[in-house]
């Protein structure tokens, strides 16, 4: 079994800057991510960052991800498993399981834990979605922008917050037509700049319309959309649009299964997109060895994520009697 | 609710709104090298504009979520902002350039095909709609980060519109 | 293979070009890559078939949460096939229900 000082569970913006950061104070760290790179879903982000210098506005995320995996480097005492899943918290000795591939089981004893899992993608009910070829819009930017691999010819994109905006550009790119964008509510949820570009190459946005069905027998040859009314009810004609991908831009939850199971308490907050754990505001949670940063902690984007991910860091490290740098 | 805010909600900028700063005409008409048009409508945290701009033109932010105020007599139309604004939302329009009809802009560009000087070039409105033909004149990357700032002959009257080209 | 030949932005560096089956199919892709990618890069889109209603499931969140890309590898089932590297010679197969789980031999290995 291995022992460390802080693992971090999660590879991504927050969980590469709790390691750096638990790290930069002589913590040995050992971080677990279920992908097979490192760097969350800052790989797949073609775009430039807003905010400001501190949070690398103007700086694209893929890049961002090769700044914190080098930071991340410079440090001796930072183990990380990529491919590995952490599957379990036993609360009665503070024991997390992994598992490496399918079939690699392990474990570590950490004195800290900080949960940097992320999110996972909400799907809206409609007929036929299960078809291959509804896929969820980080899904597809990691066909495209981290394989390289087309997902398709033309697309509908559900969804108009940041998400749905920035992906439809990102499959432009790629060299993949956008058919449109469905949006229920009557204005785009992301900025209005993601919006205005791609708007001005071509792109339909349908502001209160929503999918009402995909068509296809093995995988998606088709959807249809239609207007909605105050109540999201669907009225009038029904539209057809030849497209080979659905692609879901409709929200994400926290992933927080861990942090039930470690008995942490948990809050439903509507704003955060659904249950969260409780925490201070060094990001520890109920459990005084458990901090959580990034969308575990509630949806919110990549530059928050990397902020939490230095708090709860340094906060780690304090709760080990090392809180200053020498 | 009416027609203008429905496109304006999808993306569309319809008509002078704060953050969405344009030149005073008579200083605009003999500026040598052009001035910038920012369409930032939307009070979001973001200031790269302000903090690239290298004669101070994008005037300090109270606030980062501050939408972009401009000192156009510091304006030089170098475009550095359009090459580095995460929302592309920054335009340099030089209305000196060439004859009484034509007028040069300087646009930002992030796809393919690579643009070419020289090459014709399909001009899009604020719909993707298009509106004319225009020229490459000149290909610029001044950051060095693939984010293209494209230097575009076209029709002086379609200034207002065109912000975007299709390489064809 | 459907695969972005040119990015404005973006440089693909691909692995060691590996041969796999797919139900019997000799297929290619890159060593080291999601078994689900390179699939999709050769236009397999149905990944398995559900127990009860016999739907068609694929790619669904690409990050090994959803259960929706399954597949029958190297004679395991249920391998969540877009976390799951690519190597030379694999046996992948679409997988119809639930699968049978492998028996382990002396050796404790299948």
């Amino acid at each position: 079994m291995r022992e460390t000082d802080v693992m971090v569970i999660g590879g991504g913006p927050a969980g590469l800057s709790a390691a750096a950061e638990a790290a930069s104070f002589g913590c040995d760290v050992t971080l677990v991510e279920s992908d097979l790179a490192l760097g969350g879903q800052l790989i797949k982000q073609t775009h430039k960052f807003f905010g400001s210098k501190d949070e690398r506005a103007g700086t694209r995320g893929f890049k961002i991800s090769e700044l914190l995996l080098e930071e991340l480097s410079g440090y001796g005492n930072v183990k990380t498993y990529t491919n590995c899943t952490a599957t379990g918290y036993y609360p009665e000795d503070g024991v997390v399981t992994c598992v490496r591939a399918e079939d690699e089981y392990f474990k570590i004893k950490p004195k800290k834990i900080v949960m940097a899992t992320g999110a996972q993608e909400r799907l809206i009910p409609f007929p036929n979605n299960h078809l291959p070829g509804v896929y969820g819009a980080g899904a597809v930017q990691t066909l495209m922008n981290v394989y390289g691999v087309k997902p398709g010819d033309k697309v509908l994109m559900v969804g108009a917050g940041n998400i749905g905006l920035i992906v439809s550009y990102q499959l432009i790119q790629a060299g993949v037509q956008v058919a449109g964008i469905v949006e229920a509510m009557d204005k785009v949820g992301g900025y209005w700049v993601h919006a205005a570009k791609v708007r001005r190459l071509g792109v339909p946005i349908y502001l209160r319309h929503t999918i009402v069905e995909a068509i296809g027998e093995q995988y998606v040859t088709g959807a249809v959309i239609q207007e909605i009314d105050e109540r999201f009810q669907p009225q009038g004609e029904r539209k057809s649009l030849d497209v080979d991908i659905i692609c879901m831009a409709v929200g994400l939850s926290p992933t927080c299964e861990l942090l039930w199971q470690a008995g942490c308490e948990m809050v439903f907050v509507p704003e955060l997109c659904g249950y969260v754990a409780q925490r201070d505001r060094n990001m520890r949670t109920s459990h005084k060895d458990i901090w959580v940063a990034g969308d575990a902690a509630g949806i919110e984007e990549a530059s928050s994520a990397m902020v939490e991910g230095r708090i709860a860091g340094v906060s780690t490290a304090r709760a080990l009697g090392r809180g200053t740098h020498e | 609710m009416t027609d203008k805010q429905k496109l304006f909600n999808s993306g569309i900028l319809t008509e002078e709104r704060p953050g969405a700063v344009s030149p005073p005409r008579d200083l605009w008409e003999n500026k040598k090298n052009g001035l910038v048009i920012i369409e930032c409508p939307q009070r979001i945290p973001c200031n790269p504009c302000h903090t690239s701009c290298p004669t101070g033109a994008v005037v300090p932010f109270d606030d980062i979520n501050d939408q972009p105020q401009i000192d156009y007599s510091k304006c030089t139309g170098c475009a550095r902002c359009v090459a580095v604004c995460p929302g592309l939302a920054c335009f340099v329009v030089d209305l000196t350039w060439g004859d009484e009809s034509r007028a040069l802009m300087k646009l930002p560009y992030e796809m393919l095909p690579s643009p070419e000087e020289g090459r014709q070039v399909d001009c899009l409105n604020r719909e993707g709609n298009v509106v004319a033909k225009g020229t490459i004149v000149r290909v610029t990357e001044p950051m060095h980060d693939k984010t293209k700032v494209v230097q575009v002959e076209v029709p002086k009257d379609l200034v207002m519109d065109i912000r975007a080209i299709k390489v064809v | 293979m459907k695969l972005i030949e040119e990015h404005p932005i973006l440089d693909f560096k691909h692995g060691k070009r590996v041969t796999f089956s797919f139900d019997g199919r000799q297929l290619e892709g890159y060593e080291g890559e999601p078994i689900a990618a390179a699939l999709h890069a050769n236009g397999v889109k149905v990944y398995r078939e559900t127990p009860v209603r016999k739907q068609p499931r694929g790619f669904f969140c690409a990050i090994g949460k959803c259960s929706s890309c399954f597949m029958v590898v190297d004679g395991v089932p249920n391998v969540r096939t877009c976390i799951t590297p690519l190597k030379e010679g694999m046996h992948v197969e679409t997988q119809r229900g639930k699968g049978v789980i492998p028996a382990i031999t002396d050796k404790g290995k299948r």
